[in-house]
């Protein structure tokens, strides 16, 4: 099993790599075009070229790929050309902020999500499971702006309970923080646990199909039993595939809940970058947010293989 | 016929009158507008009334004509993003799935690495290149969206070929474009139409969230997401404007996931109860 | 002498509301075996699990009375169902290896019937599993309950299950086709096993399983089943040996293979397919060693063995499907290449394959007139009307009316399906018909008629088949020579009649054997014969 998860390490550090790749070559569909990006209007043939020799444009472009992934490695992501600030000052307090945001959210809505999906399985074909499946459809279907902006109307504008900005700062208290985290933190909430709900529902549903699962039901033992006993340990790995693949959405889903709240993360950085064309910008958060999906992506996997009782007890 | 009519349950009922009324504004909707998408005939943020039936937009236009106006944009881009997707991820997850080899694993690690990075941020990474245009959006979306057809296709058309029927018209000599058009397609079919759906409201809730940060559809045109960002400003003052063309989007994917679920329900058998 | 199980008017109702199990009345006395015999769809597994107040998949006990000891199921609680079930009656499937939790160790989930119910303490429950262990021959008694399900084969987790389903010291178990799964080598021994803990225990019993031979060896009385309802009911003797119905006659003469004759005269030509010491590999393990046989024009050549002999895996070398590594294939004297996708069309079309599971050997979404009119395309370029005409004779020929030419596949059953199959394959005219175990998964009347059909269209149309089986009351019926595998290996070749007859060869004689007979007194036999104290 070691060997197992040796492999699956070196594979996220493969992907890593071609994930890295990918980016860089994203980013490079118009080449040289970031010269002329800064120069604009004022753009004379010399400007250029002196310029494309100081970003190190005139290299070719596996040259300037490995130069980008060594600044990377060492914490070097270049400067922005908007404002001409190292990236990674920019980028790294941004991210922290993504992350909190991230956290806040999934700390609330991965047990809502788990034990709902559990109990709508455990339950299934009664009322419960099937009102909270529509409820759940629905609200998957609900795009994040419909329901921030919902949030924002009800709690806020007419009850004044929350602030509709997420204006976070510096050396805030954490109750500050959560007051002002907590609308978007929500709207995340309500998109995730839904999607988490069918999915941690439809993991444990194909247990509970299984020939062992009824076996323990004909031994009379109770409901809660076979859930808790019989059903869960062999769910725990399909369930922890289903958390990451949502806090990987999370993570990206932040980009759109950032732009309602005006919420000072990476993803809306992204989207300013995006909108600049600010090349090192773009490539630096892109690469962050590509790496974090991996990493959690890897570490579901291990877990999932760490849980599995034919790789725990071989033969 | 009648007896399979009535076995349609009523959410599905619901979703197939949203997708049908979607379809009819997708088609008809400008023609339909009392306004022009453009016009502006009134104050800025002007609330519901009986001549403008939700209000007017931050310009001073009516949000009712641009709403159906707007879906032509909003829907076509998506369907055709998603059509797109399809006729390169399936083809292209047959031919892995029945090659299997060399061309299987080059098309499935090609696929893994593009998947390993969420789609937003390698469509905001296209975009920052290639900057925002409906051709861009559309050919971006249909690229990242095909990995998931592709792999889809694949494991449906993998599950077929391996089946003894399958190989029959294998061992018989049959060509792959008979394996592909009379074996496998007519048997992949129902998991890919539930799959078209689903891949039809991710793509649509994709560029109406794309259009909402700003890199979508640009104006002039309307479209959904891109009112939302517009109009946003006005849910701080308590008003409803960004609210309807949201509900809009709201409303499509909830009626295309309405059929989405009945189509993968119908498909699950019971399970037999003897032995 | 009060029942200990006693069910009156049981109605049990699919999902779908369809009927599977009408008015069927059940008595057990203590220390009883009750066969419960019947085809698939006899309703006979509903009516075990009902005995326990279970439904599966979603059926519903709609009437009916089920009482266990003085205990009524029905009328009580859940939680009534609940102290009953495992306690008092318990139950065995068919498969160990998808009933035992993956997640947890054997020895536990023995014992947890016995300390959930609360019938014993912990150190005595350990010494009741151990005690069943040994009375189960299970090796390793003490350490056999620490491994975990995947570590231990399907005969020795057949074993396990009985185990498990003994942990409360149940006064009925119910046993539903317990040794369906398994070769028949090791189907003796976990049948005698059963046997002598029913009797050491005075255990009672609901036998269930399609095999009328198994449950005479064990049953004290049998209750025959079709679609749900009851045909006859007797001691074992009666049902075996007088049987008063006419659908339990068929099943005993079946049984008996009295139904068809043994193989027949028929002429035999040159050598059509010559295998020349061929070797395959999955991966690096080997397969199949040295196999060498030769199949002549007409002759019908058995390849029999238990699962994991090879004989399914030479069937694709032949039909290309999985390629030799070594070795030769000559069809008509010419030499094959060793996948099918070098080989040409005709010599493709001259060697047809027959599958087991007609289910998925027909595409759902074309008729049977496509299904069966598309090689006369592919092969011979046949247009449409001849193609129908011929189509229409090739359904005669194989005894389906001709409407069904514009049928589904799924709306045959399963006997029908492999009609189809058998039809698909003569209509590309082939010289070589290879039949993969095509009888293994239909019930046997239906499966006896598609044997009929085999032989008679060997007479007609001159066919070779090569015949893949486990099955050796089908060999003797069928085959003029036989071909006996084990672990990739031929052990012996011959005439069928040779081959079957003294002196056999040590691991022929073994599978010989271990085939059941209706005889009540077999098992005895045979169990003295193999020397293996119980």
């Amino acid at each position: 099993m070691i060997e197992l998860i040796l492999k699956r390490v070196a594979l996220g550090i493969l992907t890593l790599l071609l994930v890295s790749a990918l980016i860089f070559a994203g980013t490079q569909l118009l080449p040289g075009d970031v010269a002329s990006a800064i120069l604009g209007q004022n753009a004379t043939p010399q400007s250029l070229a002196a310029l494309r020799q100081d970003l190190g444009l005139d290299l070719p472009a596996w040259q300037r790929y490995l130069t980008w992934l060594q600044g990377f490695a060492t914490g070097d992501l270049g400067m922005s050309l908007a404002n001409r600030q190292p990236v990674a000052d920019l980028l790294w307090p941004r991210f922290g902020n993504t992350m909190a945001l991230a956290a806040y959210a999934a700390i609330v809505s991965v047990p809502i999500a788990v034990l709902l999906g559990l109990a709508a399985a455990v339950r299934r074909g009664g009322i419960f499971d099937r009102g909270i499946n529509i409820v759940a459809l629905a609200f998957v279907s609900l795009p994040e702006y419909f329901l921030g902006l919902l949030l924002i109307l009800f709690l806020s504008v007419q009850f004044n309970l929350l602030p509709s900005l997420a204006d976070t700062y510096a050396g805030m208290s954490f109750p500050d923080w959560l007051r002002a985290t907590t609308l978007p933190a929500l709207t995340l909430v309500l998109v995730t646990v839904a999607q988490m709900m069918r999915m941690t529902r439809t993991a444990v549903l194909s247990v509970m199909d299984q020939a062992y699962v009824e076996t323990a039901f004909l031994k009379g033992l109770r409901t809660k039993r076979v859930v808790l006993r019989h059903a869960l340990p062999n769910a725990a790995a399909p369930i922890v595939n289903v958390v990451a693949f949502n806090i990987a959405y999370l993570i990206t889903g932040v980009v759109l809940v950032e732009a309602i709240f005006n919420y000072n993360g990476l993803g809306r950085f992204m989207v300013d970058a995006v909108a600049k064309r600010d090349l090192p910008l773009v490539q630096a958060a892109a690469m962050v947010f590509g790496a974090a999906y991996v990493i959690l992506n890897s570490i579901a996997d291990i877990a999932a293989i760490a849980l599995n009782p034919r790789l725990r007890h071989p033969r | 016929m009648t007896a399979k009519l009535k076995a349609i349950p009523i959410s599905a009922w619901l979703g197939l009158a949203i997708v049908t009324l979607n379809l009819l504004v997708f088609i008809l909707g400008p023609i339909l507008a009392p306004y022009g998408q453009n016009e502006i005939v009134g104050a800025p943020f002007d609330p519901p009334s009986a001549q403008f039936w939700f209000g007017l937009d931050q310009n001073g236009r009516d949000m009712f004509s641009r709403l159906l106006a707007g879906a032509q944009m909003s829907i076509g881009v998506s369907l055709a993003a998603s059509l797109i997707s399809f006729s390169i991820g399936i083809p292209l997850g047959f031919i892995a799935a029945l090659f299997g080899g060399w061309v299987d694993t080059v098309l499935s690690r090609i696929v893994d690495t593009v998947m390993c990075i969420p789609v937003l941020i390698s469509a905001l990474v296209v975009l920052q290149a290639l900057g925002s245009s409906v051709p861009v959006l559309i050919f971006t979306i249909a690229l990242l969206d095909s990995t998931r057809v592709f792999r889809l296709a694949r494991v449906v058309a993998q599950g077929i070929s391996v089946l003894e029927y399958a190989e029959t018209a294998r061992l018989r000599g049959e060509s792959l474009f008979w394996l592909i058009t009379r074996e496998i397609l007519p048997n992949a079919l129902p998991p890919l139409i539930a799959e078209f759906g689903m891949r039809f409201c991710f793509t649509f809730l994709f560029v109406a969230g794309l259009s909402f940060l700003g890199l979508g559809i640009q104006p002039p045109f309307a479209d959904w997401g891109g009112m939302v960002k517009d109009n946003q400003q006005a849910i701080l003052y308590g008003l409803y404007a960004p609210l309807f063309p949201a509900a809009a989007i709201a409303l499509l994917t909830i009626g295309v996931n309405l059929v989405v679920d009945w189509l993968l329900n119908s498909g699950a058998a019971v399970q037999g109860a003897d032995r | 002498m009060s029942n200990i199980l006693t069910i009156r008017g049981l109605k049990v109702a699919a999902p779908n509301g369809a009927i599977l199990v009408d008015g069927i009345d059940l008595d057990l006395a203590p220390g009883e075996v009750l066969g419960l015999i019947g085809e698939s769809g006899a309703g006979k597994s509903t009516i075990g699990l009902a005995a326990m107040g279970y439904g599966r998949g979603g059926c519903r006990i709609v009437g009916g009375s089920i009482t266990i000891g003085e205990t009524s199921l029905m009328d009580g609680s859940r939680a009534t169902r609940e102290k009953m079930r495992g306690a008092r009656i318990a139950y065995v499937a068919q498969s160990a290896a998808a009933a035992f939790n993956p997640a947890i160790r054997i020895g536990e989930q023995i014992v947890e019937g016995a300390l959930y119910h609360a019938k014993m303490t912990r150190p005595e429950a350990e010494a009741w599993k151990l005690e069943l262990l040994k009375t189960l021959q299970l090796p390793n008694p003490e350490t056999f309950g620490d491994r975990y399900p995947h570590q231990v084969s399907g005969g020795q987790l057949q074993r396990a299950m009985v185990a498990m389903a003994m942990s409360c010291r149940p006064h009925v178990l119910v046993l539903d086709e317990p040794t369906t799964a398994l070769d028949v080598t090791t189907q003796i021994e976990v049948l005698a096993l059963l046997r002598s803990l029913i009797q050491r225990y005075k255990t009672s019993a609901l036998y269930i399983t399609h095999d009328l031979a198994v449950v005479a060896q064990i049953a004290n009385r049998i209750m025959v089943l079709r679609h749900g309802k009851l045909v006859e009911e007797g001691t074992a003797e009666q049902v075996l040996e007088a049987p008063r119905e006419d659908y339990t006659r068929m099943l005993v003469a079946e049984r008996q293979g009295n139904l068809s004759n043994a193989v027949t005269d028929h002429p035999i030509g040159e050598v059509l397919l010559d295998v020349k010491a061929i070797d395959a590999y999955y991966g690096k393990t080997a397969v199949l060693e040295n196999i060498s046989c030769q199949l002549r024009r007409g002759e019908t050549l058995a390849v029999v063995g238990e699962s994991g002999s090879g004989k399914s895996t030479l069937a694709r070398c032949i039909a290309g499907l999985l390629p030799t590594s070594s070795g030769m294939i000559s069809f008509d004297k010419n030499r094959l290449e060793r996948s099918y996708k070098k080989r040409s069309k005709e010599e493709l079309r001259r060697i047809q394959l027959v599958y087991q599971l007609p289910d998925v050997a027909l595409n759902p979404r074309q008729t049977v007139g496509e299904i069966i009119g598309r090689p006369m395309k592919f092969y011979f370029g046949m247009h449409d009307v001849p193609r129908e005409k011929e189509v229409a004779r090739m359904l005669d020929l194989i005894g389906l009316p001709q409407e069904f030419a514009t049928r589904l596949p799924g709306a045959l059953s399963g006997g029908q399906k492999q009609r189809v199959c058998i039809a698909r394959a003569l209509a590309a005219k082939p010289d070589l018909i290879i039949c993969d175990e095509v009888t293994s998964a239909l019930d046997p009347l239906v499966a006896e008629e598609i044997l009929k059909l085999l032989k008679s269209l060997q007479s007609e149309l001159g066919l070779s088949y090569l015949f893949i089986t486990h099955d050796l009351g089908v060999v003797r019926r069928l085959a003029d020579r036989t071909l006996v595998m084990q672990r990739g290996k031929i052990v012996e070749q011959g005439a069928t009649a040779e081959i079957f007859q003294p002196p056999f060869h040590p691991y022929t004689e073994e599978l010989v054997i271990s085939v059941p007979e209706l005889r009540r007194d077999w098992l005895d036999d045979v169990l003295a014969k193999r020397k293996v104290a119980v």
